[in-house]
């Protein structure tokens, strides 16, 4: 569970942005991620995500667990491209070069290589913002700063909910798991796949059962405050924008115009060093 | 509780109990397979319960927002896959209407109907709008998609098969049937 990404408390130029740039900002980020595929784009993309990272002051420890994991999510997927599709490049640039042949099928070729490092930089180009975006963000200013890009106050409070009750729900599920375990029902690789999966639901049973429960009293509970009856509401851990925020997000902005940008100079999504 | 509003506070609750059930079942509980990104994931066969307890609109919203914190807490997010499961959602709620599990009555048909809209919303998540999202935004290869796609859709069915129906029957009799009273001669 220590794997598991959470808010950091500091004090650095991003942590005091307030909670609705940061999520604007990963928003516009990624969305300039996804639709280019702009090698000088993304790299640019990826050297200031570093620079944002470093200016937060966290650690290399605190993410190291978790880059390395999505790194390992990515080298398989790169190899998997290579293994299915050894000629993608080929096609998406048009050229062939050759650099050694390999076996059947399989050839090493700078198209596919630079195909394989552009798949490889499109993820790089976010993770660094989005690292940025969970460790730095207090959960509680998340669902303020939903309703704040007009999202429905009442989605915002669904958000809310769902991380204050995962930490519930895993300690319900740690608790239920072991005492299925004493009575020798087992989840680990020692059963078959499919009885594997006959034995989660006799864990999931008493945990969505409890669940049920627990929509209950937390609804009944909101029903007797009253919630819902305004069409607006306030949150006690917004923050109003300041300077900051306003550059954060024009930052965040100018990106996306650059990688529009250059889709439109390239007319395409592609960079082509080979013609 | 049938307001005005589109959603009632239980449905508020409901999508952010479900969203928390999915992160934590997605996030500790996957049996990893062969296939890259591919895991017997049983969080969708409890985001199939929601779907036929609450509507489209809880299982859907649910879906969303549970898999989108499962991908930031790993570090990021895969939009193509989150964006399938939301649909995965929207899909197999919408057997609510046909099965009516508050009734307490989860029958051979119930169970039939259940599975036919769950092989169908997989498919049309996984081999549908994942493969066509994961083109067109990371320009990934067909062959490659079609392995993963298949994969991802018959490990998902399976498992939403096992674990879907058995935690319905057994929603279904804790449920107290319509006219299961009897007059005492």
């Amino acid at each position: 569970m220590s794997a598991s990404l959470s808010y950091i408390k500091k004090d650095s130029p991003i942590h005091r942005l307030s909670g609705s740039t940061k999520f604007i900002f990963f928003l516009i980020w990624s969305i300039a991620a996804m639709t280019t595929y702009d090698t000088r784009v993304l790299v640019t993309m990826f050297v200031l995500g570093v620079v944002f990272f470093v200016s937060s002051g966290l650690k290399w420890k605190d993410i190291r667990f978790a880059f390395l994991f999505m790194m390992w999510l990515i080298i398989i997927n790169l190899i998997a491209l290579f293994a299915f599709a050894p000629e993608q490049g080929v096609e998406i640039y048009g050229t062939r070069h050759e650099i050694v042949h390999l076996f059947w099928r399989y050839s090493v070729l700078w198209e596919e290589l630079f195909y394989l490092f552009n798949f490889m930089m499109k993820y790089l180009a976010v993770i660094p913002v989005a690292l940025l975006f969970i460790l730095a963000t207090n959960p509680s200013e998340f669902a303020a700063s939903l309703s704040r890009i007009g999202v429905s106050y009442r989605v915002g409070y669904s958000v809310a909910i769902a991380l204050r009750y995962i930490p519930d729900i895993q300690r319900d599920f740690h608790d239920i798991s072991q005492a299925q375990q004493a009575r020798g029902i087992d989840l680990s690789r020692k059963d078959k796949f499919t009885d594997r999966l006959k034995n989660s639901a006799a864990i999931l049973f008493p945990l969505v059962l409890s669940s049920l429960q627990r929509i209950e009293v937390i609804s009944n509970a909101m029903e007797l405050r009253g919630f819902g009856k305004n069409k607006k509401r306030t949150w006690i851990v917004e923050r109003p924008f300041r300077r900051a925020d306003f550059a954060a997000i024009l930052v965040a902005v100018i990106m996306l115009a650059v990688s529009i940008g250059f889709m439109v100079h390239n007319g395409g999504r592609y960079f082509n060093p080979f013609v | 509780m049938e307001n005005k509003s589109k959603f009632t506070i239980k449905s508020i609750v409901a999508i952010g109990i479900g969203a928390a059930l999915f992160f934590v079942l997605g996030r500790f509980v996957s049996i990893p397979t062969p296939i890259p990104n591919t895991t017997a994931n049983i969080q969708y066969g409890v985001l199939s319960v929601f779907g036929i307890i609450f509507g489209p609109a809880v299982s859907m919203i649910a879906g969303f927002i549970g898999h989108t914190l499962a991908d930031l807490s790993w570090g990021s997010p895969w939009w193509s896959w989150i964006i399938a499961s939301g649909v995965f959602g929207l899909i197999v709620g919408l057997a609510k209407k046909a099965i009516n599990i508050e009734s307490g009555k989860f029958g051979l048909r119930e169970i039939i109907i259940f599975n036919v809209v769950q092989v169908v919303a997989h498919g049309v998540c996984w081999v549908g709008v994942a493969t066509v999202l994961d083109v067109l935004i990371y320009s990934e290869p067909i062959e490659k998609l079609v392995a993963q796609s298949l994969g991802a859709w018959g490990m998902n069915a399976v498992t939403t098969a096992i674990v879907g129906t058995l935690l319905l029957f057994a929603y279904s009799k804790t449920v107290t049937k319509a006219g299961s009273l009897q007059k005492e001669d």
